[in-house]
């Protein structure tokens, strides 16, 4: 039933900032300040996405590409009349799609953030970005990865020549790498605690 | 001489997209007599994707991990980043670790795993804000010997330099200091109304196609505006700017063909700094329009 | 005692270096005869009053023209004790509004010529003034103020004028004090931080207002008819099985609210279809005695719509927004949210409206867990199980139903006084001694109520006086003035405590009430020129004229507020004041000089309201915004005062254009006097008659309304009107 308010709670008490999406009062400032919207990237702005939490639409929510479309500009976030952490509140929505296993895992920015950013940073420590950009382009397969590689280059070409990019997709971990993994262990231990999942 | 701690980030690195940023701070720093201490073995911080793979705890823990370095190898000293997600995380974690108990209490459970523990007292700076606030506007200008005469720029402030948190208290919505540094360089600011348009960030890899819609409308206004350069402080942005006219000229027929600099490499160079100095080799867009004042 | 007038020239502010002072002092002197004419290079500095002191007290100068700068500035300074003065202002409306290049010897001698018609007229009106002598009536004024209404807002009015000192009558209609309040389980937050249920205030306010011997309380009482005017209101009352007159010197009506009547609304919101959609009031009286149940089958009500509009903004039932709906609707959901750990609170909106400190108070009951809903409830079904919504939802964009327990009407509030269009014709001689549901029953020539402007509500100037009506003495407080809640209804009800205060004061020493406070003079008429047109008792914005069986005005001073819209009316011109008249400024019109046609410097009279075209060309003098040469200002008390008489001497003067500047009229009026520019208007739509009669252009004569804002548009507006008139010939009068 619309508005029965199991799955507000389960956001207000899950999901990163989620409790401050009561106190959205609905102007749209967020709706016209996002890049994305202008080009039509987003069925639902972000006030929408809050009421359909409300609404208690659950699969709509967790299943939208919506918050995926984020691009960090952090312009909702300056400009909310009522102070809401507007872009942290749709990034913790996107986690808690992806960890609700709601999330299309093909979904590009879901993805690339996740199974390629992310494990790119636990790997080593720190991002390389010649073997950010090799699994970027592989993340379809090879006959994609060698097709989109090509499209891109003359700018791969131009960043080695101009030295800012590595020939060899290749980088040695930090030094405290195995006190650094020990941290990251801990702190997903913890989290999973807090999103009920432990 | 002034002394900080320093957090490059990854684009800074030795071959990384940043590179000529790094160089050219490096550069300007030492003519301004101020010496950058890296933290040793210092770690990604997450950037503004990182939210996806690591929830609250993981990713502030991984600030939190440099910000324990700093204080073992540094003490209280100022922490400087010249990205502007590194500064962007660094200042998060500072802010949200200082008022909120449980959460720091647990990001330390997990640093001590790795023998350190935020203890937090450090300020996180930018690099922007070390020129301005710590430098001045009036030792900045008196640096120039070259003064970049006639050059036209435009200067994009961009996103995550100037939100959510700003520089020394500028505005979101028009903010000053970019167009105030580029001219006191002697070259001439022009009004430009993409300032503080979003390039499109990290989509540039997961959502290329809109990025690049973006990317093109911030690279069109500057044109239209009679721009002979762009100049920022993200090396994100300059990447997406930069790198991406190739790609942009290729999905929408325009023939972008505009440098976009750092505003460490204008002062340099206004500065009397020599070509490399300003790490303007290791431009892809070459910025021949320089060339008069090298 | 003989009037000897005193002519000081300020020279200071550039006066003496930009004008020929000499030739100023000889025009007050020589010309206009005036006894005393000084010069003093700062006037209004200590020596500058010094000097004319000096001469009041050893000369026996009575009478003042002060040559300098606006009356607007310099007030203290020139609060003489004098009642017959005039400051004439040469420099904001002359010396700052033209533009005279260096060495430009015409433009040097147009500002000369300006200056020297100012001191002319300056002179003028002070000889035509005579010295006011302050109302005084046969029978005793009263300083008692009577409350209407035991409500909050009346009790509280009732306190706060009792509490300064002056005797209170608080006349309640039914048995108990307390009014809808009463009621009422907790209110809304009054006080910081604005996020908490407040406890019920009447209690404490009761035993104050019961407890305080400046208050007498009638119960079970009505008032039955009310005769008379401020200080002089002798009011009958009914009640206990009796009636009694009273004289009291103020009124303040604080008769409260009914609510919307929920029979009436569309059968979408299903009231009367269930016994589980209640309205506002109905919900409050549930909660007061702890029992928010469902009345159908008396089990608990977790689940708890609002419709925060149920009515209201819909030109079919309430065309207004009530104001304080949304507010106790949220004070509502909290009694839900607070009652039961689950329960939850649906707030279906069309806008939330939180006027005053309720935006936090909004805040709480999000931060609470109250849900917001903005759409439309198209449909209420009654199940077995409760209520079935059906909610056009506006932010998802798409139809949904809902369960609730309960649905609550917020209804919106109509006053409870009896209000009249002031633009229909007025009964007169139809006073009747009873009219039920009249909560005065004035027994005034233009009716019984008080006039509205819109929504039945009673009626005062929107921006400048808002505590005010348009009958002097006579004060609305809380939601029957307009739409309002507890807290606003309260600080509703201490500021008409003190303007009825400052009535029943200033009626004693004989003196108006705004815009004309302090004004001692007051209109005479001479009877024996009255046509009985009625055109005086018909127009008076302030129904301070009743009339007699053969129609003579009867007029009531403490009623009136020296705006001269009689005067202005008066075809007869047999109305005026000691200090302003029709022959006052048909006098200074004509006194100034208008050069011959060859010399074309056309003359333009301006016709200011002093109340806000005169301010607006003040900041036009302090922008500096260069005005034609040719204009010449007469302020005006109000536009109401205006007399076609003067159209008329002016155009037989000479001048070749004449400019009105009052006040917007209309829906949101800005008139002062509320109703004087309207009137102007009307007048003047007569004026080509006039015209045609001395054969003349009608574009001769505008009328424009000036905002006080104006001051960036108003040169345009005036030298527009220059130029067009300048196109025209000269006025062919100006040879005779």
């Amino acid at each position: 039933m619309t508005y029965d308010l199991t799955f507000a709670k389960e956001v207000y008490q899950n999901s990163e900032e989620g409790h401050w999406i009561k106190m959205c009062m609905q102007c749209g400032v967020c709706a016209g300040s996002c890049p994305m919207g202008f080009l039509g990237a987003w069925k639902h702005s972000p006030r929408q996405i809050f009421q359909m939490v409300r609404a208690g639409m659950r699969d709509e929510v967790l299943g939208s590409s919506d918050m995926w479309m984020c691009t960090s500009c952090y312009n909702c976030i300056v400009r909310c009349p009522r102070n809401l952490p507007i872009t942290h509140i749709i990034h913790g929505l996107a986690r808690y799609a992806s960890v609700e296993g709601k999330a299309d895992p093909k979904q590009p920015t879901h993805l690339f953030a996740k199974d390629i950013f992310w494990e790119n940073i636990v790997a080593t420590g720190r991002v390389g970005e010649a073997a950010l950009t090799m699994k970027l382009y592989f993340k379809d397969g090879i006959g994609e990865g060698i097709k989109q590689g090509l499209e891109m280059k003359d700018a791969a070409l131009g960043m080695m020549k101009a030295k800012r990019l590595k020939p060899l997709p290749f980088r040695g971990k930090i030094k405290g790498y195995p006190g650094f993994k020990a941290m990251l262990k801990k702190a997903f231990e913890l989290e999973q605690q807090k999103e009920g999942k432990a | 001489m002034k002394e900080y701690s320093f957090f490059p980030g990854c684009s800074s690195e030795h071959n990384a997209s940043a590179a000529n940023m790094e160089t050219s701070v490096q550069s300007m720093c030492k003519m301004l007599d101020i010496k950058l201490n890296e933290i040793d073995d210092w770690n990604c911080c997450s950037a503004s994707i990182g939210y996806a793979g690591g929830g609250v705890i993981p990713r502030l823990s991984l600030s939190a991990r440099n910000f324990a370095l700093s204080r073992q190898q540094q003490g209280d000293r100022d922490l400087v980043a010249t990205c502007a997600a590194c500064w962007l995380s660094m200042r998060e974690t500072n802010e949200r670790l200082d008022h909120e108990p449980e959460l720091k209490e647990k990001v330390n459970i997990a640093l001590k795993e790795g023998g350190l523990s935020y203890e937090g007292g450090i300020k996180t700076r930018h690099m922007v804000e070390v020129l301005i606030e710590d430098i001045g506007w009036d030792t900045m200008k008196s640096k120039v010997t070259k003064p970049l005469t006639g050059l036209k720029v435009a200067g994009y402030v961009g996103c995550q330099t100037n939100r959510p948190f700003g520089v020394a208290g500028d505005s979101f919505e028009n903010p000053q200091y970019l167009d105030r540094m580029i001219s006191l360089t002697g070259a001439t600011a022009i009004p430009f109304a993409k300032k503080v348009a979003c390039c499109g960030g990290a989509l540039m890899f997961s959502e290329q196609e809109k990025s690049c819609q973006l990317t093109r409308d911030i690279l069109q206004c500057a044109v239209d505006g009679g721009a002979d350069c762009i100049v920022t402080p993200c090396p994100v942005c300059q990447l997406n700017l930069e790198v991406y006219q190739s790609k942009i000229n290729q999905l929408f027929g325009t023939s972008f063909k505009i440098p976009v600099l750092y505003y460490s490499q204008l002062m340099v160079l206004s500065w009397g700094g020599s070509w490399n100095d300003a790490a303007l080799h290791q431009q892809v867009v070459q910025p021949d329009v320089l060339k008069p004042f090298a | 005692m003989e009037k000897k007038i005193g002519c000081y020239i300020c020279t200071g502010c550039g006066i003496g270096d930009a004008l020929d002072v000499k030739a100023l002092g000889n025009i007050a002197a020589k010309e206009q005869k005036i006894p005393v004419v000084k010069n003093h290079e700062f006037l209004c500095g200590s020596d500058g009053i010094e000097l004319i002191r000096k001469d009041m007290a050893a000369e026996g100068v009575n009478a003042l023209v002060i040559v300098g700068c606006s009356h607007r500035v310099k007030t203290e300074e020139f609060r003489l004790g004098v009642t017959q003065m005039d400051r004439v202002d040469i420099r904001d409306k002359c010396l700052w509004i033209l533009n005279v290049p260096e060495g430009d010897e015409t433009a040097e001698e147009d500002r000369q010529m300006m200056a020297e018609d100012y001191v002319r007229i300056g002179c003028v009106k002070v000889k035509k003034m005579n010295e006011p002598h302050p109302y005084v009536a046969a029978t005793p004024f009263s300083k008692e103020i009577m409350v209407v209404g035991g409500g909050i807002a009346g009790l509280t009015a009732a306190l706060e004028a009792a509490r300064t000192g002056y005797n209170v009558l608080l006349v309640e209609k039914e048995e108990a004090l307390g009014g809808k309040v009463a009621r009422m389980h907790k209110v809304s937050p009054a006080r910081a931080p604005y996020n908490k249920l407040e406890e019920n205030p009447l209690p404490k306010l009761l035993a104050e207002v019961k407890g305080n011997k400046h208050i007498r309380i009638v119960n079970n009482t009505v008032v039955q008819k009310t005769v008379g005017a401020p200080g002089l209101f002798d009011v009958t009352l009914k009640g206990n099985g009796g009636t009694s007159v009273e004289r009291v010197g103020s009124i303040i009506i604080a008769t409260g609210y009914e609510p919307y009547d929920p029979g009436k609304l569309e059968k979408r919101l299903g009231y009367g279809s269930s016994p589980d959609i209640v309205t506002s009031m109905e919900f409050e009286e549930m909660a007061k005695s702890g029992k928010i149940l469902r009345k159908s089958d008396g089990k608990p009500a977790k689940r708890v719509a609002f419709s925060l509009c149920a009515g209201q903004r819909d030109s079919s039932h309430l065309e207004y927004c009530s104001g304080a709906c949304c507010t106790y609707s949220l004070k509502q959901a909290l009694y839900v949210i607070e009652n039961h750990p689950d329960a939850s609170a649906y707030l279906i909106y069309q806008e939330v409206r939180t006027p005053g400190q309720m935006e936090d108070f909004y805040r709480k009951v999000q931060n609470e867990g109250g849900v917001f809903i903005k759409g439309d409830i198209q449909q209420v079904s009654s199940t077995p199980s409760g209520l079935t919504l059906e909610v056009d939802d506006k932010l998802l964009r798409q139809k949904i139903k809902m369960d609730v327990d309960l649905l609550v009407l917020a209804t919106g509030m109509e006053t409870t006084v009896d209000t009249q269009d002031p633009n229909s014709a007025s009964p007169v001689g139809k006073q009747v001694d009873d009219l039920p549901g009249s909560v005065l029953n004035l027994q005034y020539r233009q009716g019984p109520g008080l006039p509205s402007l819109k929504n039945n509500f009673p009626d005062s100037h929107f921006i400048c006086f808002p505590y005010e009506t348009r009958r002097t003495g006579i004060y609305v407080a809380g939601p029957a003035r307009r739409p309002m809640g507890i807290a606003a209804s309260c600080t509703d009800a201490a500021g008409a405590a003190l303007k009825a205060i400052q009535v029943v004061e200033s009626v004693a020493r004989g003196a108006a009430v705004h815009p004309r406070a302090g004004d001692l003079s007051f209109p005479s008429f001479r009877e024996e020129g009255c046509t009985q047109c009625k055109r005086c008792t018909e127009e008076c914005p302030f129904g301070a004229i009743n009339e007699d069986e053969k129609g003579n005005p009867l007029f009531n001073p403490t009623r009136c507020r020296r705006c001269g819209t009689c005067m202005g009316a008066c075809p007869q011109k047999i109305i005026s004041f000691a200090n302003y008249s029709v022959d006052m400024i048909g006098s200074m019109l004509k006194e100034m000089e208008i050069p011959e046609a060859d010399d074309e410097k056309p003359r333009i009279l301006v016709f200011a309201c002093e109340n806000d075209a005169i301010p607006a060309l003040d900041m036009v003098g302090r922008g500096r915004s260069a005005l034609s040469p040719y204009i010449r200002i007469i302020p005006l008390r109000c536009m109401g005062s205006m007399s076609l008489v003067w159209i008329a001497d002016a155009m037989s003067k000479g001048y070749d254009g004449i400019l009105l500047m009052g006040c917007r009229h209309g829906t949101d009026y800005q008139c002062h006097n509320v109703r004087g520019s309207a009137l102007a208007e009307i007048r003047l739509s007569k004026v080509s008659e006039t015209l045609d009669r001395l054969q003349l252009e009608s574009d001769r004569v505008k009328m424009v309304e000036v905002n006080i804002m104006d001051a960036e548009t108003l040169p345009q507006v005036i030298n527009n009107f220059v130029a067009a008139i300048s196109e025209l010939d000269p006025n062919p009068y100006k040879e005779f």
